[in-house]
Parts: C-alpha cells; structure tokens; sequence
C-alpha cells in the first residue's frame, strides 16, 4: 500500500514537473531524413527550433527509405523516433504495421491535406516532378507539356525519364496521353504504360537517382527529362541553361511516421507536432525548393510573396499539378513496377 | 614431428602391426591438433557466411504473406524483366572477363619481364586505382565518355567523328566502367604467377632451338595459366554482383543482377522476395566455380602430360 502510494507519488511528481518545466536536455530523439541539402534545410526549418522549443536533443541520422524501417522495426533494433519516408511507402509501411499510432489530439491536423493524415502516418513536405529542358538547345520554345516531351518528331532531341519511380514516370506518361491532372488518378496502369513504350525507343537514359538526373541534365547528355523540383532549381541557381514550370507538375509527398517500438514515443509525438505547425513549417521553403505540406504555412507571413510563386505547394501552383495518391500506389505498386521493368528492360 | 618420431622408433621393428597402429594414433592425434588449431576460423565462417546464407535461403521460401511458398523463384520466370537481368549480367561478366584479359595479360607480362625496379614502379600505377572510391572512378568515367566529355569533345573538334559517340549511359559504357575496375584484380595474380616461372624453363626452351614465340607458346603460357585462371574466377565472381559502375554507367538500360536485388527488397514487404535473388546468384556462381574448377583441373593435367 505504501509501496502504492510511493510509486503514486512519484508519477504524479513525474507529470507535475513535465508540465511545470520543459522537458531535461537529458531527453533524446533521433530523426532520420534523406540527408544532403533537404535535411540540412529540415534541421534549420524543424529541427533546430523544435529542439529549443521543447528543450530536447534532436539527432539525426539519414535513411534509405522503407526498407531501413522494416529491417528495424522487424529486427526488434528501432533506433529512429521519427523518420522521413515517401509518401507511398507511408501508406505501404502502413498496411504492414511498422509504425506507431499518431495521436491527433497532440498533432493539429489543420492545413494539411487530408489525403496525407492518417492513423499512423502525416506530411511533411512536397516535391515536384517538374519537366525541364535546355534552353541552349530549344532556346525558350522547349517541350512544355508531357505530351510535347513525347512528341519525338517535334522536338528532337536526348530524353532521360525516371527508371526508379515507375510511380512517377507512369504518371506523366498518363499525362502524356492527354488525360486531364484531375483525371490521372486512379491512373490506368495499362495505358500509361502503352504510354511508356511509345516513347521508350527515345530514351537515352532512366535515371536512378535525384543526382543522376541533375548531372545527364547538367553536362548536356539529355536535352529534356523529368526531374524533382529541387534539383532543377539547384540547376536553375548554379547558372545552367535550363527551364521548367510547374505546369503538368507532379506533386509527390513526404511523409513522417514513429516507427513501431520506437523508445521515445511521446517526445517525439510533440515533435513531430512542431514539424507539421504551420510556424515551422513555413520556415522550409526559406532554404529549401520542397514546399510545406501544411499549407496554413503560407498564411503566416514568414514567406516572402515572390518567393511563394515559386513554391511548388503554394495553393496557385497546386491546381497546375497532379497530387500523386498515396493510397492508389499502396495497393498497386508492386504490380505496376514489375510491369514497368519489363517493358524498359524488353 | 610426432609421425616423424614415432616411425624413427619403431623404424625397421620387428612388430609392423604395433607399428602401424602407433602411426595411425599418432596421425589422429595430429588431426584433432590441428582441427583445434583450425576451430576458431571455421567456427568464424560458420557463424558469419553459412548461417546467414542457411537464413537467407529459408527466407526466401516465404511470401508476402508469411506463408511457404515458392513465389519468389516463380517470379523470376513469370516477370520477363528477371531473366533478361540474368542474361545481362553474365553477359558483362564475360565480356568484361574477356576485356580484361585482353589487356590484363600483356601488362602482366610485361610487369613480369621488367626488371624488379621498374616492375615496382609499374605495379604502384596498377595498384594506385585500386585504392580509389570505385564511385569517384566511375564518374571520372562518365566524364571521360558522355556525350559532351572529353572523349567525343576532342574526336569532334579533330574531325575524326561528326556525331558524339554513344559511349556513356549503355552497354558499352558499363563494360569500359568495370573493365578498369576489374583489371588489377586480374593482373595481380597473374603478376605473382609469372614472376614464380623459372626461367630455366625458358632458357633451356630456346637451348633446343625453340623461337621466342615457340618458347612463349609452350613454355611460358602454359605454366603462366594457374595465375590467369585464379585472376579470371576472381574477375568473373566480382561482375557477377557489381553494383555501382552498372548503376551510374549503364543510364537505366543495364540492369544487372545486384541492382535488381536492391530494387526487389525495397519494393516487397517480404525479405524473402530479394533472398530468392540472392540465393540464385550463389547457386549458379557456386555452380560456374565448380564447372572452372573441372575444366582448369583437366587443362592443368593436359600441361603435366605434355610436359
């Protein structure tokens, strides 16, 4: 009974002193993201002031994706509290069981498309897949449209799509029949990828990766590709004679989810509230191309007016683009990229 | 040393059977000293190289579902895109295999024949790329063969070619990429073993009246081909599971084998589903190392014969 009584004591100590003083130093959380320039735009627009906020150490590592997350959570070795993922491996993740629940009472949903809230998963950010062409090589009478860039005989020249996100690639490749962004999804598996082999014979490279795509666009081995909106950005700053628009855009989401077991749950449950606020979130688009997924972010006045143009989430670029369903890819994916590699591999 | 002593004793004894047993003892003895000498090795190698593979392959019998099947081998018959993979990549194995032949050889008989001085020096510039990022190579690669790299740059500006070469981003670019990769893998043991053919051998080849090039033919080659064949195996098992050079080189058009095992474990919730990828690659390698080992087992009779 005393015994009881002590433990009683203490854990209402415990909860009297979280609410009366902001958590120790002591407590510790490890966010895992996709390293380079975006995570160090993540630790100047999140991290950092979630860490000062809530009196925490934020850690970081970098992750490759889904896979890390199931090898953790299955091997019984979490040692993420918060981690990054693409949104369709969050929805994948998600029908798998590898992630906490969130709890929306702490989270504010508010602004955040609700095709990203979900029990166990929330946005995070935007990317783009953008079109970019050269204007050295077109000079500003480029390919505009998914369908231009499958236009072989009016615009001649070395293409590179993406081989790695058959998601990505099957959508402009629907785009390219002329569907209407509103109508791509649920995207017509077979006819994107009738799509696909249209063009297929003139594609002189499938890019991999955001940095394979930036570099064939740099050194001029392709004249047109698809890309992520950061990395054609990053071309665009560093003087390349490039161009691309958000028209015929697709929006791609990132997501964060506490992987399952992770040890410090509640903490990060706070932090990852700060990560989505509207104040923090507003704060990416400063040092990043990635847009907030929280779009509240672009009424807070932190963002400059002529920077929103250029924000791939701002709410007048978001009717230009398709937002890529998570949900449709969760359930498709598996079928549609082995379908996809056959047909680029035949 | 203990068969030894134990055969002096008993060396020319009248009792042959006490003696033999006593040698027989002794060689036992011997046998469990030196399987204790040798545990902790085989215990390293069973706990890290066939346990693990043991695991790999029971996973791999599992589907998505948890359940025993053999969907993940079905897969690779089902999906045109896996064998086409398999294809592909033994096809770089052996062309790349054959490049560096091609080239490792004379370079290896060349370092072999220099005197030890310049040899050494040589070697350093074989070596010297060897312990170089295989990333930072490829891409120098890369900036060497694209379209507008260094190569199709100076062939244009000379009038040698009109259209850029497609030298990078295909085929040809992974095998360029990887044959330099490969060659000091090649060259090494082939080095060690031309500089171990006494060149007594060679002298008295030609004492009887053979040509350099006869000498060559049936002296040199010949007992120079236990070092190629080791460089060969070595060579061809590396291609089999390359990754990077591929990756960077091939623009998307190459896939081969290690590439694919990436993309399947990434794209099934089943780690069984890139086992299976895992566990074929061994299969058919360990296969192809025994199929070497048989042919270079008779080659090297053939040269005892015929010596």
């Amino acid at each position: 009974m005393t015994k009881r009584l002590c433990i009683h004591g203490l854990v209402a100590a415990g909860l009297l002193a979280s609410v009366a003083v902001p958590a120790s130093a002591a407590d510790t959380i490890t966010v895992a993201s996709w390293g380079g320039t975006y995570q160090e735009a993540e630790t100047k627009a999140f991290f950092d002031p979630t860490a000062k906020d809530l009196g925490i150490t934020i850690k970081q590592d970098t992750t490759n994706g889904l896979d890390d997350v199931r090898l953790q959570v299955t091997g019984n070795a979490v040692k993420w509290d918060i981690t990054e993922l693409g949104a369709d491996e969050c929805a994948r993740g998600s029908k798998e069981g590898l992630f906490e629940k969130l709890d929306y009472n702490v989270i504010d949903k508010s602004g955040i498309n609700p095709k990203l809230v979900h029990d166990d998963w929330v946005g995070i950010s935007y990317t783009s897949v953008v079109l970019i062409y050269r204007t050295d090589v077109f000079g500003d009478k480029g390919p505009k449209t998914w369908a231009d860039f499958w236009d072989v005989q009016k615009f001649p020249g070395r293409r590179a799509l993406s081989g790695s996100q058959a998601t990505e690639t099957l959508s402009v490749a629907a785009l390219a029949k002329g569907i209407p962004i509103d109508k791509v999804y649920p995207v017509d598996i077979d006819g994107a990828l009738q799509s696909v082999d249209k063009v297929k014979g003139h594609i002189d490279a499938w890019w991999t990766s955001g940095a394979q795509a930036m570099q064939l666009v740099k050194d001029g081995e392709v004249d047109m590709a698809s890309i992520w909106n950061g990395r054609a950005g990053t071309l665009k700053k560093s003087g390349a004679p490039v161009s691309f628009s958000f028209d015929q855009g697709v929006l791609t989401a990132d997501c964060m989810v506490i992987p399952k077991g992770s040890k410090n749950k509640d903490i990060a449950m706070k932090a990852l509230a700060k990560f989505v606020s509207p104040d923090l979130q507003a704060n990416l688009p400063l040092y990043v191309d990635n847009g907030p997924a929280n779009e509240k972010a672009f009424e807070t006045g932190k963002i400059p007016p002529e920077r929103i143009k250029d924000i791939n989430s701002a709410p007048e670029n978001v009717k230009k683009q398709v937002l890529q369903d998570p949900a449709f890819w969760r359930d498709t994916l598996v079928e549609a990229t082995e379908k996809f590699n056959n047909l680029i591999q035949q | 040393m203990s068969i030894v002593s134990a055969s002096l004793d008993h060396a020319g004894g009248p009792d042959g059977a006490l003696n033999g047993d006593a040698l027989n003892a002794d060689a036992r003895r011997e046998a469990r000293g030196l399987f204790a000498l040798l545990s902790p090795g085989l215990f390293l190698v069973f706990a890290v190289i066939i346990v693990p593979i043991g695991w790999l392959f029971w996973l791999s019998l599992f589907d998505e579902s948890g359940q025993l099947s053999a969907a993940n081998y079905a897969r690779f018959f089902e999906q045109a895109s896996y064998i086409k993979t398999f294809v592909t990549t033994f096809k770089v194995a052996f062309i790349v295999t054959g490049a560096c032949v091609l080239f490792g050889y004379p370079l290896a008989y060349m370092l072999s024949q220099l005197p030890r001085r310049a040899a050494s020096i040589c070697l350093i510039f074989v070596i010297l790329p060897f312990w170089t990022s295989v990333l930072v190579r490829t891409y120098a690669w890369l900036v060497i063969l694209q379209r507008k790299g260094l190569v199709n740059t100076w062939l244009m500006d000379l009038g040698v070619i009109g259209q850029p070469l497609p030298l990078a981003n295909n085929f040809a670019g992974v095998v360029i990429g990887m044959t330099h990769i490969m060659l000091p893998f090649l060259v090494l043991p082939l080095y060690a073993s031309m500089k171990t053919i006494d060149v007594d051998c060679l002298r008295a080849g030609m004492n009887l009246g053979a040509s350099p090039a006869a000498t060559f033919r049936q002296i040199f080659f010949p007992l120079s081909l236990p070092g190629l064949a080791s460089g060969v195996v070595i060579v061809f098992v590396l291609c089999l599971g390359f990754f990077v050079t591929p990756a960077l080189m091939g623009g998307g058009k190459v896939i081969m084998w290690a590439m694919r095992m990436e993309q399947t474990t990434s794209l099934y919730s089943n780690w069984g589903a890139g086992a299976a990828l895992g566990v074929v690659l061994l299969a058919v390698t360990l296969a192809l190392l025994g199929l070497f080992h048989w042919l270079l087992g008779a080659r090297a009779t053939g040269v005892w014969s015929r010596r």
